[in-house]
């Protein structure tokens, strides 16, 4: 076994030397060192996807979060009804920063908020009604909404609102596409099962009915990018030059239509494989529309996966992306050239939900930097396996670490930047290291295709060289 | 204060054995509350002679919220000066009774509804403890004694070993006891002996046997407890002994809930179950 394996391996037992014997077992199979090889089988996360240990603050998200935040709410002209009380729905108000193009309140709704604002005396006489009535009046205020989704929050569970029959009757009533999704946040472990709660809701009551003019040997679907800060824009952007007709965006400045008529689609093509392959498989299965994962963050995975793309398709499309690369290589180089002399060498741990955490290594690398943990909140075993052969040897890799085990980490690791979520955020800056939100893009972006790249490349500059952090005592 | 919760098999007659015997104690002196916690809202009608009081949820639905409410609007005083009140809750199938009850309850507490300080508060719960919400008159030291309505029928006899087990969970955390069964007779096959030996089992006492009469219906159908309905009748006075005994009721346990094998052996050891029928 290699040194750097022992070393993180020796890291890792210290951490969790804090924990009682119990948790202590539990957690060890959540924190390994990577051998990208796959020669040491004691190198790999255990247990991915299971119930966090109570006691230790989780990063993680619930059902709810991930059906509304992520797969339904960047559907632009489809009104999401937080169907319970008031609170779900407010905290997850726009914090997304899916951005679309259209008119707020006219033809697109996403900063906007709705819910059912549940009282006591629905709990105890069910919310159907009030849903009832919140849809006609949506319908009435809002008539150019093409389609609702509920999103239920845990007491729709508890009482067991009949949401489906309320959906039913009213999608007939005002001929409107209306999705019942049972999201209970008390589902599952984390927001992941929301993910795949969402894609079966899709499956039931959206998917096949989008209207498609004609089809062409061309049309894809760019699924499971979510356009925060514009990256879905910039993503379309490489896939038109290239010759491509993207007929549907899933779901980051998406339409209820474009859901509907994904399965026209010659290939999808995923980008966040954690939340939306459940509907790649079944659209596999049932209109045998393949589906190709691919990666637009930093140069070297963005020409990879424009190739890989390409060779599914004729030559017309591969002469098209080969001029595409020609085209943005002179950017690429510029952006490497004023950056990476500034970051290279640094080193950066990561902590995200489901795909970035791997997907992001690339566009370091491209600038010379050398990712020395990473962990997700929510991957399931699929994911790890994609990630340990983009690391190094002994780098760190972590399953749902806890807020205590992150800080430890990163006192021992000592990265120079820190990528990870709002909760994480003011925890590191009191710490003084260097931190960038790795959900949001910390409201700037977008950080996907050439465009992103310049983008994501002086946000880490401007972290990770900031004078404000040689200010700021950092523990020894 | 004595607060007393009285449980049963769905359609046994809690809420008429209940009324029946609070209109006893009244008579004897007794300053009486009941809270029907129901959302039939049924457990108050034969003492205020009418259909249905507004009820503290539906009138929450109507206004908005809860605090919306005054005491006096759900609080309503029937035959002998008892008060009454009733929780409310949502039609079968729809929402959730059982936070019905939690929300009525707390809102009783909260305005005062025990402030006049009565001798007896009972609680009428509707059916099985189906969920927490049902146990709410016996969670946090509120009722501390309890009395289950049964019959000789074997379904009835099951509920009864049923809630006895809810009796035992809360028995430990919130210190509450069985003060006995009440057999509500059906004419059932040895109905006394076979009460009073599955009373013996779960460590209580049938604390009385109320025999079957249809005076207690022709009083019901005029919105009247027996004792107001007919004061002299031998019922009458079947109501007043159950009131007597509740009344001196010191005999108060944690039951020891019987298994449904032990249940059937019972059954069969008083011939009304056949080896055959068990197997």
């Amino acid at each position: 076994m290699s040194t750097a394996i022992d070393d993180t391996r020796k890291i890792i037992d210290e951490v969790l030397e804090a924990y009682p014997e119990k948790v202590r077992k539990a957690r060890a199979r959540h924190l390994a060192p990577n051998d990208p090889a796959g020669s040491c089988a004691s190198c790999k996360i255990q247990k991915s996807n299971i119930k966090s240990r109570p006691g230790v603050m989780t990063v993680r998200g619930c059902a709810y979060a991930g059906a509304k935040g992520v797969v339904f709410g960047p559907v632009k002209d489809q009104i999401c009804i937080s169907h319970g009380p008031v609170g779900c729905g407010s905290y997850s108000w726009a914090s997304r920063r899916n951005y679309y193009n259209g008119e707020t309140g006219v033809n697109a709704f996403g900063t906007m908020a709705f819910t059912t604002d549940f009282q006591e005396k629905d709990i105890v006489y069910g919310g159907d009604k009030g849903l009832d009535a919140a849809i006609s009046e949506i319908n009435g205020l809002f008539p150019l909404a093409k389609g609702i989704s509920i999103l239920s929050e845990c007491p729709v569970g508890l009482i067991g609102d009949d949401i489906e029959s309320v959906a039913k009757k009213k999608a007939k009533e005002l001929n409107l596409n209306i999705v019942p999704v049972r999201c209970e946040g008390f589902r599952g472990v984390s927001q992941s099962l929301g993910h795949h709660i969402a894609n079966d809701s899709i499956r039931d009551h959206m998917l096949g009915k989008g209207k498609l003019e004609k089809t062409t040997p061309y049309d894809v679907v760019l699924m499971g990018d979510y356009n925060i800060g514009g990256d879905a824009w910039v993503a379309r952007k490489i896939l038109e030059e290239m010759g491509l007709r993207v007929i549907a965006q899933w779901t980051g400045d998406g339409t209820v239509n474009e859901i509907g008529n994904a399965p026209k689609a010659k290939l999808i093509l995923i980008h966040c494989y954690r939340s939306m392959n459940y509907i790649c498989r079944h659209m596999e299965e049932t209109y045998g529309t393949p589906w190709v994962e691919f990666n637009f963050f930093g140069p070297t995975k963005i020409i990879g996966s424009i190739r890989k793309i390409a060779e599914q398709f004729d030559n017309s499309i591969r002469e098209k992306a080969e001029a595409v690369i020609a085209r943005y290589q002179p950017m690429m180089d510029a952006v490497i050239a004023k950056y990476r002399p500034r970051l290279e060498g640094k080193k950066v741990m990561l902590f995200v939900g489901g795909l970035r955490p791997r997907h992001t290594i690339g566009a370091y690398e491209d600038l010379g930097m050398e990712i020395v943990a990473t962990g997700y909140e929510f991957a399931h075993d699929d994911d790890y396996t994609r990630t340990y052969p983009l690391m190094k040897e002994g780098a760190l890799i972590m399953d749902d670490a806890s807020e205590y085990e992150l800080e430890e980490f990163t006192h021992r690791v000592r990265p120079d930047l820190v990528g990870a979520g709002i909760k994480e955020k003011y925890t590191y800056h009191k710490m003084g290291v260097p931190f960038r939100q790795m959900h949001s893009w910390d409201y700037s972006g977008p950080y996907h295709g050439f465009d992103g790249f310049g983008v994501f490349a002086r946000d880490m500059d401007a972290a990770v060289n900031s004078p404000t952090w040689s200010l700021i005592r950092r523990r020894k | 204060m004595r607060q007393i919760a009285v449980y049963g098999k769905g359609g046994i007659g809690k809420s008429t054995t209940t009324q029946n015997t609070v209109a006893g104690l009244a008579e004897a002196g007794y300053k009486c509350l009941i809270i029907g916690c129901d959302p039939k809202a049924d457990s108050t009608r034969l003492i205020l002679n009418k259909k249905a009081q507004a009820t503290v949820m539906d009138l929450a639905r109507e206004r908005g919220t809860v605090e919306d409410l005054e005491l006096h609007e759900v609080l309503l005083t029937g035959f002998k000066g008892i008060q009454c009140a009733e929780s409310g809750g949502p039609e079968p199938g729809v929402g959730c009774a059982g936070r019905g009850v939690i929300t009525a309850i707390n809102f009783l507490e909260e305005n005062g509804a025990y402030s006049s300080n009565p001798d007896f508060v009972f609680y009428d719960v509707l059916g099985d403890v189906v969920c927490g919400g049902f146990a709410m008159p016996i969670r946090e030291g509120k009722a501390k004694e309890i009395y289950i309505v049964t019959s000789g029928e074997m379904m009835a006899m099951y509920a009864a070993n049923n809630i006895a087990r809810g009796v035992l969970k809360y028995a430990q955390s919130g210190g509450c006891r069985l003060g006995g069964l009440i057999c509500n007779s059906r004419k059932t096959d040895k109905e006394f002996e076979l009460i009073s030996e599955l009373a013996r089992m779960l460590n209580t006492q049938m604390i009385h046997f109320v025999p079957r009469d249809n005076e207690v219906q022709r009083a019901e159908l005029r919105r009247q407890t027996v004792i107001e309905y007919a004061p002299e009748h031998a019922q009458a006075d079947e109501y007043r002994t159950l009131a007597k005994k509740i009344a001196d009721n010191k005999d108060f346990v944690i039951p020891t809930p019987i298994t449904m094998d032990e249940l059937e052996k019972l059954l069969m050891d008083f011939g009304i179950l056949d080896s055959e029928a068990a197997a």
